[in-house]
């Protein structure tokens, strides 16, 4: 049905490039890894994403799709008769797996980042505040989106799963870095369970950054310049 | 769908956001309640208790429960009454993909720019974001006569996502103009939207939906004599 050479514009360290990776993976579809070199866009990222500049960008017979959480639906739907539903099959939780996507990416995202680049005691205080906030809402979440199931997208991981997993490995980097539990298995049980399972997920295991990889690389881009 | 369904709107009457949701129910011939929230006086009950994240408009609640961002609503329509009127979003993935994402540029890029560009006050800052503001214009110009192929809007024939994503700011757009004397769409800059503007304004659809400019033009003159105020006051 979807023939067409799949290539995907990446990185290794990227969450956001982690999301098509392992879309493709759940639906067994083969492609073709890109890697940018980091520092650098090549010819190819800035024609096929030239409004953003950015990756993730899959090419499907040549034609790009920008935007990870666009990119996933894209697969999805796509390749809908291989593999299990990556969205939800009920709009209104399709409407709620959305919901908490974009949650993610625009408020709980954001303080992780904040995070990594707070300064001072009061900075960081602040940010874990805003963390913890944001934690409790997604657990809150995951126990209704979940009802009683693995995974927020029920039986097998989606949608929501892959949106909050891929930050994982830079959660946990973070963590290292701040020697703070930031996920927190006193506050937030059902997240810490379900982050255990969706990192051994086959789909998810072979594109998921090793942490001690993850942190060496993290030292380099956020280090300070010499005077 | 077969039993009475019971559709509630939670929505302010001069914002882009709450016109999606009013555009796409109509479009699917949805019966539903209005509920206007005042945003200067407190947020009712049903509003926090509908959306305690955000607590912002516009909220839809159907059968009594919530689904909240305006984008997220206009697509759970069109799933949800999909047997009924036109499909909202295209049905190639491909073409869904570029709705999404077009979308997604209007709202987290270009209107942002937009709304830096209005309400800063340092010359600088303006002169940046309207940069941005009119990259942006050239690009959705571009994004238009690539994906409509030739016919009148986004989404072909008739309205579709990306129409109602983008002509949901052209009330807001053309009040502004009438405020500032500025003209934001230029004819000769991007021919093609202005053309498209004026096919979205006179859908049926439409026009029983937005509000009318001179309305808007009125709103935002008072929101700025009130803004002054409050500053020479402090």
């Amino acid at each position: 049905m979807s023939s067409g050479e799949v290539k995907l514009i990446g990185a290794w360290a990227s969450p956001f490039v982690m999301r098509p990776r392992v879309a493709l993976n759940l639906k067994s579809v083969p492609y073709e890894f890109l890697q940018e070199t980091f520092g650098s866009k090549s010819e190819l990222l800035l024609k096929s994403n030239p409004v953003h500049k950015k990756i993730p960008v899959l090419l499907h017979a040549d034609k790009p799709v920008c935007e990870s959480n666009i990119i996933v639906e894209y697969i999805d739907e796509t390749w809908s008769s291989s593999g299990p539903s990556i969205l939800p099959s009920h709009p209104y939780d399709r409407a709620m797996a959305r919901f908490w996507a974009a949650y993610i990416d625009e408020k709980w995202f954001v303080a992780l980042r904040n995070f990594l680049k707070a300064e001072g005691e009061e900075d960081k205080k602040a940010v874990i505040a805003q963390m913890e906030e944001g934690n409790a809402l997604l657990e809150k979440a995951f126990i209704d989106c979940s009802k009683g199931k693995p995974f927020f997208n029920g039986d097998n991981i989606g949608y929501l799963d892959i949106s909050l997993g891929s930050f994982l490995a830079w959660l946990r980097v973070t963590e290292l870095a701040a020697s703070h539990k930031l996920l927190d298995e006193a506050k937030t049980p059902s997240l810490c369970k379900w982050a255990e399972l969706f990192c051994n997920d086959p789909a998810v295991k072979p594109v998921m950054p090793e942490t001690a990889k993850l942190a060496e690389f993290a030292k380099k881009i956020f280090a300070k310049p010499q005077a | 769908m077969g039993e009475r369904e019971k559709v509630k709107l939670l929505g302010v009457w001069y914002s882009p956001y709450a016109i999606r949701p009013m555009i796409a129910l109509h479009l699917k011939s949805v019966e539903y309640d209005y509920v206007e929230e005042d945003l200067f006086g407190s947020k009712s009950e049903l509003l926090l208790k509908s959306n305690p994240v955000h607590k912002k408009v516009p909220v839809l609640i159907h059968n009594t429960k919530p689904v909240c961002e305006s984008l997220n609503i206009v697509e759970y329509i069109d799933e949800t009454w999909n047997s009924s009127g036109q499909s909202i979003l295209p049905s190639h993935p491909h073409d869904r993909a570029l709705a999404r994402f077009w979308s997604a540029f209007v709202d987290n890029k270009w209107f942002p720019a937009l709304k830096l560009a209005t309400i800063t006050k340092s010359e600088d800052a303006k002169a940046k974001a309207m940069e941005e503001v009119e990259e942006g214009l050239l690009q959705l110009e571009d994004a238009f006569v690539s994906i409509s192929k030739g016919k009148p809007f986004f989404g072909g024939e008739a309205i579709g996502f990306m129409d109602i994503c983008l002509g949901s700011f052209l009330v807001l757009l053309k009040a502004m103009e009438e405020l500032k004397g500025e003209k934001l769409f230029d004819e000769s800059k991007t021919p093609s939207l202005c053309k498209w503007a004026s096919e979205f304004f006179s859908d049926e659809t439409v026009k029983n939906v937005v509000p009318e400019i001179k309305k808007v033009a009125e709103f935002l003159r008072e929101l700025e004599v009130r803004a002054q105020s409050a500053a020479s006051r402090s």
